[in-house]
């Protein structure tokens, strides 16, 4: 039997109030791997996501999950994929195991869940009642109740995110165990060390449209060769950025991160170095880093969209607010 | 490429559990999650029994059942009253509060991810409620005996009160609970509630309300107390007031399918 791919979607286009959520986006998740989309909040991430777990119906365009359509075949794919929801889905009173339980029950050949909880660290509030669990045991019981159905496929929206990093790493081995056991498993994420440390295959997604997609390594490998980090004691001189890429010639970038930090992105190497060196001293600036270091997929979300991450996501918040 | 092996604790065994399963164990955590609410067992319980026992020892001192002219014994008139109260209270408050703080707390949405389907969730709401209303039904039943009521139970009155009372006040109440946002749903089920309480005709019959009383008995909460004691007082099957509350559930159903989305 050739192996079919557990998600593919292509052209999805979905719409809110005449905005474009998601532009023409194609995807596809190989299976027993684990895929993780990365992107800004507000990038289209979850409602990427919900569309594959048939929460919403494609405006555009076509999505595959396990050869399945997740509307019209919604009943035959949801005892085989897993979800986990970004933050609440359970009742405020209920006890995080009584509420694993329950979740269980309504499969057939269930995992243990006392195992479940031990592996996750919810034995110590097995007896809370939700509204009272801290954000991450209610984030690790979302995992737990996404996976204790023996999915094929779990989807997991922000999976670490509240998460101290103990819990973090748990999480991750955990979501690496599942993938050796033979379980495809699809993540979201704005974290990029999460992507980096955990995903085989990363996509990163901005404004809807899918910008890079290639392991971690194709994506950082690709492209310009290094970045230097620069972290200065004071906030730069008005300009900065401008004037050091004068200094460093065309073929180099140079974005301002905050007002005491910048990268610079390009064929940067020693001599790339000094010369950022030396301009820091012309106009008496105080280094408090400099770093060479590899691509890392923050610099490719940058080189891509002339915007860190970060910033991505200030942008967003202030949209929201304003 | 040939599968994986199905080995290792996590290797994918996927599939639904039975729907009779699947529903049972949503009903028991529905009712257990109603019955052990501080808030929902006043309203199913502790609010009917009060009346009950405030409505019998009080309007005895009082002669009540002589000031409002009341055919009957105190207690055999308050205590069908007071079980149509406890179902009202059930299937339109609790249910509708149940509901709009689902939809809130995403439960519903998350519940929508597993294998069990709309229809389950729904017949195990429904199960749900009528443990729930059983349970009432023994309680306020016990005290009523304990105060000396002596029912004259005509048993397919009685079925088909409860079963039309559920059946009308869930679909008003889900219809509630669909329309409005979760604290709003809560304002409203228990206002309505309150008024319906004081002046549906639910608790005293139709005849204690004076000309108001031909408005109430056409009120679902005046049809399924009517209801109630004509199959208590006299046996007997109070076909107009059934009528009444089948009228009310066909409306509140088709209210309910035009507007409600579980998320």
């Amino acid at each position: 039997m050739p192996e079919f791919p557990a998600v593919s979607v292509s052209g999805l286009v979905m719409e809110y109030a005449g905005k474009r959520a998601v532009d023409g986006l194609d995807l596809e998740v190989a299976r027993h791997s684990i895929t993780a989309v990365l992107g800004p909040n507000g990038a289209g991430k979850t409602t990427t996501l919900e569309t594959c777990e048939g929460y919403r119906r494609p405006h555009a365009g076509s999505v595959r999950v396990l050869e399945l359509d997740p509307i019209r075949d919604r009943r035959a794919l949801l005892p085989r994929i897993g979800v986990m929801l970004q933050g609440q889905g359970a009742w405020s009173g209920v006890r995080a195991m009584e509420m694993l339980r329950h979740v269980a029950r309504m499969h057939a050949h269930p995992l243990d869940v006392e195992m479940l909880a031990d592996r996750l660290g919810l034995e110590s509030c097995g007896r809370t009642p939700y509204r009272r669990l801290s954000g991450g045991q209610q984030q690790r019981l979302g995992l737990a109740m996404a996976i204790v159905g023996r999915p094929e496929l779990v989807f997991v929206d922000e999976p670490t995110a509240g998460m101290d990093p103990q819990a973090r790493r748990t999480t991750w081995e955990l979501l690496r165990e599942l993938r050796g056991d033979g379980v495809t498993v699809v993540l979201t994420t704005h974290y990029l060390d999460e992507a980096e440390q955990l995903a085989d295959n990363v996509h990163i997604i901005d404004r809807g449209r899918m910008i890079a997609s290639g392991t971690p390594l194709e994506l950082t490998r690709g492209g310009n060769s290094a970045t230097i980090r620069l972290v200065v004691t004071r906030p730069f001189p008005p300009g900065a950025p401008e004037s050091l890429r004068a200094t460093l010639g065309e073929r180099i970038e140079v974005t301002r991160l905050d007002e005491r930090s910048l990268v610079v992105t390009g064929p940067a190497d020693g001599s790339t170095l000094a010369r950022v060196s030396r301009w820091c001293e012309e106009h008496d600036v105080l280094p408090e880093s400099l770093i060479l270091g590899r691509r890392s997929l923050e610099d490719v979300f940058l080189e891509i969209t002339g915007r860190p991450l970060a910033a991505a996501d200030d942008t967003i918040e202030e949209a929201l607010r304003g | 490429m040939a599968e994986l092996a199905a080995t290792g604790t996590f290797a994918p065994r996927p599939g639904a559990a039975p729907l009779t399963r699947q529903v049972l164990a949503q009903a028991g955590m529905e009712a257990r999650l109603m019955l052990r609410n501080g808030e929902q067992l006043l309203l199913a319980l502790v609010i009917p029994v009060i009346v009950l026992l405030a409505g019998v020892t009080g309007g005895d001192r009082i002669d009540l059942a002589d000031a409002l002219d009341l055919e009957g014994r105190l207690v055999d008139v308050l205590t069908p009253g007071v079980l149509a109260l406890a179902v009202m209270s059930t299937s339109f408050t609790s249910l509708a509060i149940a509901t709009g703080f689902e939809r809130r707390y995403g439960v519903i949405k998350r519940l929508g991810a597993s294998p069990l389907p709309r229809t389950g969730l729904l017949a195990g709401k429904v199960l749900a409620l009528l443990v729930v209303v059983l349970v009432q039904l023994f309680v306020i039943g016990g005290v009523g005996q304990l105060l000396g009521w002596t029912p004259q139970p005509g048993v397919l009155g009685f079925m088909l009160a409860i079963v039309l009372g559920c059946a009308a006040f869930a679909s008003l109440g889900l219809f509630v609970a669909g329309v409005l946002r979760a604290e709003a749903t809560l304002a409203a089920a228990n206002l309505i509630y309150l008024l319906l309480l004081a002046g549906g005709a639910v608790v005293l019959p139709v005849s204690a309300y004076g000309g108001f009383g031909d408005v109430a008995r056409w009120l679902p909460s005046g049809a399924l107390g009517e209801a109630m004691r004509t199959a208590l007082l006299d046996g007997g099957t109070g076909w107009r007031d059934l009528g009444v509350l089948a009228a009310w559930a066909v409306l509140g159903t088709g209210l309910t399918a035009r507007t409600f989305t579980w998320e």
